[in-house]
């Protein structure tokens, strides 16, 4: 038995991971680091109003994901200083949530699992869940790929060459939040955005074209995830954490080789 | 018949009317340049021709067979973004190999094909933006200030390139600046705007007209004197070159 939960903790990573992944690249391209930070926090009120309501918490998580990108969006489109802005939202949301599961009775021990996930009780209906998003995600990216690059390149290029880059923004914050929802179970709502960031760097290195980033990142975040779920298994340690320092480690690596081949 | 032909033009931004009642019209193989100060709604104009700005007024024809190719303002690529030359005009669609090197070929860039695009100069950059839109086999090139951030040899030749591609690829071209000399000595049209048109006709013309004096007034009197240069030596600045050389110094 001990097997089949590793086994679900290892495929719920490598899923996550390989989602997170090419999305971190565009968050790491468009300069979004923050905003998926937002999005991550906010979610917390998602996971308390799902237990609360009795809901999936993938449901809740994913509701006020989607309502805080799309409000971060809005607010962004319409030139507002976004900085402030989406500190006080992030924040705010995060505290309310905070607050909100202390009141639903029963669940104040599993905040932790909330915060920091907890992959290795990770169900088989979670795994579903989280494959069904991931391959959401990537078959989306892989379709969008040329528009978004391009979009993100220079919003004029593409509107040039018949792209609508609003249209293709939005689409990207939508496929944001469902990566937030899937991945809380595996690393928590507070290093989410860790997972969209760090392995895109650590690629950034070893990458020449946007599409041997990706590869990389892929590459690196499943071995981020396994290597983090071994370590959190062997010093029981929580599995989030645990994740992004295995992929804080390798961005260590590959920073410095690329700083002294240079 | 013109490629684009636009009458009564009127944009707004919100409650602030960029465009009122503008005419723009531009045929196959001509040069034509939109000069104006700082928010007189260049850049708008050209984005409502190529259809980016949706119109509140007017309307605009275009020939059938146009073909727009765009040269933004200088792009910011992020450094965190891996783009080699050649991958960057494979965007958004795939071009053949040969093609695209024929493009950089044409602007003088073959040699950076491999090259990351965050590495490029001021110079070479604008020279791959201007290959990128050669791709399509434009018969408008559209630039929007594309000479922004290049010294003045520097964009005095880009403007040559882009009158070579003129007399090559039979292109009519579309350039916004405020780089009134280099930009008026190469243009066959000129528009000058500021909200409506105040202005146009030959360099010449403009150059000379009140409207045009009133909007740009002492601070081009360097300009129009180079400019002026060729065509009347009476002028009192005493330039010893004339301006097609004079800016590769």
């Amino acid at each position: 038995m001990i097997d089949d939960f590793i086994l679900r903790a290892a495929l719920a990573g490598v899923g996550v991971a390989l989602a997170a992944a090419p999305l971190g690249c565009f968050v790491v391209w468009r300069r979004m680091v923050y905003f998926g930070d937002a999005t991550a926090h906010a979610s917390v009120l998602g996971v308390a109003l799902a237990l609360a309501l009795d809901l999936p918490v993938f449901t809740g998580a994913m509701a006020i994901a989607l309502m805080m990108a799309m409000t971060v969006y809005w607010l962004s489109e319409r030139g507002h200083a976004m900085d402030t802005l989406l500190g006080v939202l992030a924040h705010s949301a995060l505290a309310v949530g905070l607050v909100a599961v202390s009141f639903v009775q029963g669940v104040r021990l599993d905040l932790m699992a909330y915060l920091f996930g907890d992959i290795l009780a990770v169900t088989p209906a979670d795994l579903t869940t989280i494959w069904i998003g991931a391959a959401l995600v990537a078959g989306l990216i892989a379709w969008r790929w040329s528009p978004w690059l391009t979009a993100t390149l220079s919003p004029d290029l593409a509107q040039a060459s018949g792209i609508d880059p609003r249209r293709e923004g939005l689409i990207l914050t939508l496929a944001l939040a469902v990566v937030v929802a899937v991945a809380i179970k595996v690393v928590g709502v507070l290093l989410i955005a860790a997972l969209l960031l760090v392995p895109a760097a650590a690629a950034r290195p070893l990458a020449r074209t946007p599409e041997a980033m990706v590869a990389w990142a892929a590459g690196i975040g499943v071995v981020s995830a396994l290597s983090g779920l071994w370590g959190a298994f062997q010093f029981d340690t929580p599995t989030g954490p645990t994740i992004v320092t295995a992929a804080a480690l390798i961005f260590l690596g590959t920073t410095l080789v690329a700083s002294l081949r240079r | 018949m013109s490629l684009i032909d636009a009458t009564g033009l009127t944009v707004r931004h919100g409650d602030h009317t960029v465009l009122q009642s503008v005419d723009f019209s531009i045929d196959a193989g001509e040069i034509v340049t939109i000069v104006g100060p700082n928010g007189s709604g260049k850049s708008t104009l050209v984005r409502a021709l190529v259809g980016a700005a949706p119109l509140q007024a007017g309307q605009i024809r275009r020939s059938p067979d146009l073909r727009i190719g765009y040269v933004p303002q200088k792009l910011h690529i992020e450094p965190t973004l891996p783009m080699p030359v050649l991958r960057f005009l494979s965007l958004p669609q795939r071009v053949p190999h040969d093609l695209a090197m024929e493009a950089l070929a044409r602007t003088g860039v073959a040699d950076l094909a491999a090259r990351p695009m965050s590495g490029l100069s001021g110079g070479q950059f604008q020279r791959v933006l201007l290959a990128r839109a050669l791709l399509t086999r434009p018969n408008l090139l559209v630039l929007d200030e594309a000479t922004q951030g290049l010294d003045q040899p520097g964009s005095a030749a880009f403007y040559r390139l882009i009158e070579e591609l003129r007399e090559t690829m039979g292109c009519a071209v579309l350039m916004v600046s405020h780089e009134l000399h280099v930009v008026m000595s190469a243009s066959d049209r000129v528009v000058c705007l500021n909200g409506h048109v105040c202005c146009h006709g030959t360099p010449d013309i403009v150059a000379s007209a009140p409207e045009y004096r009133a909007l740009f007034g002492t601070g081009t009197k360097g300009a129009l004197a180079l400019y002026r240069h060729d065509h009347d030596h009476h002028h009192d600045h005493d330039h010893d070159h004339d301006h097609s050389h004079g800016a590769e110094h």
